[in-house]
């Protein structure tokens, strides 16, 4: 291993645990948007570089996948989504930023824990992939979690799914097929997901979820 | 031999679809049953032909279907020969019973498709010879005769069998999916060959018999696993008793057998004792409480735990002595198990058959509210009267043969060398020998009531005797359980070879004695010749029935009979069920059900009849299974709040739980 391949794709790795830390604090809708664009651009880059490194073409149909669809058709969807919901200029409420921050670095450190720890033989450029491919899943459901809006979930949940899709194109070998099928599966869910904020929109006016947990007549 | 066998399983599993097809058709049933006759003849023919021929005890196969890298694996050895005969007899004489029995189905659609695929699973458990095919058709047998359970399933009390029932048996197949676990250990080969191969010892090994002991000992009805037995037995139709009684816990001893005999190696010192103290107890506890009942399919019921009890009282028998290095007792006493697990399937199908016709004449499983049906079923009647001798272990039949051996084995106990087994066997004998008496008491109780004595209700008074397809399974039941008193040397013979591949040696041939006497250990210690007891009963019966009919008046004289001092005899002060087992609930029910008799007089000069409350529970449901229930309906009010959290909780909880999983990895 190279001295320039490992770090190149250390820091690309790195950058995306930094955007999933950028779209945690974010509270404003269109913001995150943006930032899951940057998110899923340095996805692309470092699938780019692992192709590049493995010299695995395939591996940059991926890498366009993650271009085309990640950065740009599903942002510029969701950017005309809320627009259309007009909720593009609303501001969520979340935890205390330096709060969700704190338990993110936290998240962060649990995974490198984890990781080096449990995968000492691997090489080691899979290795660092793997530790901050599970930050970024694990920060990605920290967004789910700590958001009420169902878009910005529907942007954790993307996120979570960048976090996957470089887990597995830094382990050698994974065949373009899975690939596909994957990006494919995140396309159709977010269709699917797409079309349901409309229904609850319709029906609750909201795309608030805690609209519907009063709806369901939870008490908060 | 497999091959044939496994084509015929197909055919069956082929006729439970055609069963749906068939339940709207007037003769569909007779068809149906016709044909599920005509397979189970075969397969039993099949079965008894690999049985009998030495020379090629074994055939296997291994079919392309199941777990793809596994395939299923299914062979004949002598073991599954004999079961395989067992559970085709019965299903044979069940099926024909069903010929007659099966017209007055209410509803055909709800027993039709179920029928031959519950026939078929209990086949496949005994063919089976990978753990896979094993548990699948395990399940597949409780399911298809959970359905049968609950085929009547307006009645409340139906519906509550099904569920204990469908309760324990998924109990019972967790144990045994534990227990192949086990035994398939960490190299997870799921072949019985390669178990054999590589066998668990020590803990492990007395873990996967504990296992065992709980799944098959569940499905079996030893107690205390017994609840569910009582309960779901009865409610099946009449033909599907007889066949959870008499075959399908002798499937659940077969799969204690293969596990515990065959697939484990060398046994530890204490399996025997636990069986022998789990298999005594369930006899005299199963005779008790079918003692205590009133509903004629429900006294058989618990009389199948009883006689489970003896079966694996013999198993632990064997266990011991193997384990003693004393293998021709060993061998008596497996002999005797096998011997009784054939016996009890032939008699509790006659039994429970007779249960059907007298339920198809009357209405009513209550005995109290039966009485005098001697006089209406004769034929009935008489074939009834020999499966309560038989089960009742009287000589010349059947039962006296095989827990006469049992005996044998049990007096043969002082020669061993553990103390523990010296004390615990003798015990046990006499619970056995108390649990045949009571049972001789129970049938004599059952026999009385339902078919002497005069006709308690209207029903029973305008009985009609059954059909000739009942009648002729009966009297074919009836008939095998005298040949196998009679001539038990042939029937011990045919288990030598079982006996060979379990224990490893096998009883001295019988059959070449003289005079058919059987001598399971010396001349000199004991022997015993059915036929010349039968000869002698016959003979002494003749006799003083001519006797008294030449030299007493030949003369019928009808006079009124002496009343007692009642001036009204009516149908009411005839011995009651009830009344008959008072003496006996007295004796042991207040400390086994905590019976508390309340009788209530009127005062002097009051018309007020006088009322007797007899309140009886039962222990072992009390203070072992609604405690258990309560707790998991406690906890289950707890953990329900869940069903109702909001999504992001959802979210949070699955968050956490993979945040805790990667903190115990981590630390």
């Amino acid at each position: 291993m190279h001295g320039l391949e490992f770090d190149v794709a250390h820091l690309l790795a790195g950058s995306l645990v930094l955007a999933s830390f950028m779209m945690l604090y974010q509270d404003r809708l269109s913001a995150l948007l943006n930032v899951y664009a940057a998110h899923a651009i340095v996805l692309a880059l470092s699938v780019t570089w692992q192709a590049f490194v493995q010299h695995a073409p395939h591996l940059y149909v991926t890498a366009s996948i993650a271009l085309v669809f990640k950065a740009i058709v599903i942002p510029v969807a969701l950017h005309r989504i809320i627009v259309r919901l007009g909720i593009h200029r609303e501001i969520e409420t979340t935890f205390g930023v330096g709060l969700t921050m704190i338990g993110g670095i936290g998240l962060v450190a649990l995974s490198m824990v984890v990781m080096l720890r449990v995968t000492p033989t691997a090489d080691a450029l899979a290795r660092e992939d793997l530790a901050f491919a599970l930050s970024v899943v694990l920060l990605g459901l920290l967004i789910m979690v700590t958001r009420r809006n169902a878009v910005s979930q529907v942007v954790g949940f993307m996120s979570l799914e960048n976090g996957l899709v470089l887990a597995a194109t830094g382990a050698k070998g994974m065949p373009l097929v899975v690939e596909i099928s994957v990006a494919f599966s995140v396309l159709i869910a977010f269709i699917v997901i797409g079309i349901f904020l409309f229904r609850i929109r319709e029906r609750f006016d909201s795309v608030d979820v805690q609209a519907l947990d009063r709806f369901r007549g939870e008490r908060r | 031999m497999i091959a044939p066998a496994l084509i015929l399983v197909a055919v069956l599993l082929a006729l439970a679809p055609a069963g749906m097809a068939l339940s709207g058709i007037a003769r569909g049933p007779a068809i149906l049953y016709g044909a599920c006759l005509m397979v189970a003849t075969a397969l039993c023919a099949i079965a008894l032909s690999s049985l009998l021929d030495p020379a090629h005890p074994v055939s296997s196969i291994t079919l392309p279907i199941g777990l793809p890298w596994i395939g299923a694996q299914f062979r004949i050895d002598p073991l599954a020969a004999f079961f395989l005969a067992v559970v085709n007899f019965g299903g044979a004489a069940a099926s024909l019973f069903a010929l007659g029995y099966g017209a007055h189905e209410t509803s055909p659609g709800r027993v039709l498709p179920f029928y031959p695929a519950y026939l078929a699973g209990m086949n496949v458990v005994v063919l089976a010879s990978d753990a896979f095919s094993f548990l699948v058709a395990w399940e597949f047998m409780s399911l298809s005769s959970w359905a049968l359970v609950v085929s009547h399933h307006r009645e409340a009390e139906n519906v509550r069998a099904g569920y204990v029932y469908l309760l324990m048996a998924s109990f019972g197949t967790l144990a045994l999916l534990l227990a192949f676990g086990v035994l398939a250990g960490a190299s997870g080969h799921y072949d019985f060959d390669s178990i054999r191969a590589a066998r668990p010892v020590g803990q492990m090994a007395s873990l996967v018999m504990l296992l065992a002991l709980l799944g098959a000992g569940s499905k079996a009805g030893l107690v205390p696993l017994h609840a569910w037995l009582p309960l779901a037995h009865p409610a099946a139709p009449s033909h599907v008793s007889a066949l959870m009684s008499g075959v399908m816990t002798k499937v659940a001893v077969y799969g204690f057998v293969r596990i515990v005999f065959d697939l484990l190696g060398p046994s530890e010192w204490w399996w025997s004792m636990l069986l022998l103290a789990v298999g005594g107890p369930s006899a005299a506890m199963g005779v008790l409480y079918a003692l205590m009942q009133r509903d004629i399919k429900r006294v058989l019921a618990y009389s199948t735990i009883e006689n489970i009890g003896i079966v694996f009282a013999g198993l632990g028998l064997a266990l011991a002595f193997k384990a003693e290095g004393m293998d021709l007792v060993a061998a008596l006493a497996f002999t005797a198990a096998l011997l009784h697990v054939f016996n009890h399937a032939v008699f509790k199908s006659l039994l429970f058959f007779g249960a059907g016709s007298v339920l198809n004449a009357t209405g009513a499983r209550d005995m109290e509210k039966l009485g005098g049906l001697i006089h209406r079923m004769p034929q009935t009647a008489f074939a009834l009267l020999v499966g309560c001798v038989a089960i009742s272990a009287l000589p010349p039949f059947n039962g006296f043969v095989s827990e006469w051996l049992t005996f044998q084995a049990i007096l043969l106990s002082p020669q061993l060398p553990a103390w523990g087994l010296k004390l615990i066997i003798p015990a046990v004998g006499g619970l056995l020998a108390l649990a045949a008496a009571l049972a001789a008491a129970c049938f004599v109780k059952l026999y009385g009531v339902s078919f002497l004595g005069r006709a308690r209700t209207a029903l029973a008074a305008e009985a009609q005797e059954t059909d000739r397809f009942s009648l002729a399974a009966m009297f074919v039941l009836a008939a095998l359980c005298l040949a196998a008193g009679i001539f038990p040397a042939f029937f011990i013979d045919a288990l030598d070879g079982v006996s060979k591949s379990m224990v490893g040696t096998s009883m001295p041939h019988q059959a070449s004695l003289a005079w058919l006497t059987i001598v399971p250990i010396a001349e000199g210690r004991s022997s015993y010749n059915g036929l010349l007891v039968f000869a002698f009963g016959l003979l002494s019966g003749s006799i003083a029935s001519l006797a008294i009919h030449r030299l007493a008046s030949d003369r019928v004289r009808r006079a009124p009979a002496w009343d007692c001092g009642y001036p009204d005899p009516d149908v009411a002060i005839q011995y009651t069920a009830s009344s008959f087992s008072q003496p006996i609930r007295r004796v042991f029910g207040t400390l086994l059900f905590s019976v508390r008799e309340i009788g209530e007089m009127p005062p002097p000069g009051s018309s007020r009849p006088a009322r007797l409350t007899v309140e009886m529970h039962d222990l072992i449901w009390e203070t072992l299974y609604a405690p258990i229930g309560s707790a998991i309906s406690f906890a289950t009010e707890r953990v329900n709040v869940l069903q109702f959290l909001t999504i992001r909780r959802y979210l949070a909880l699955v968050f956490s739980a993979l945040v805790l999983l990667l903190l115990v990895l981590a630390l």
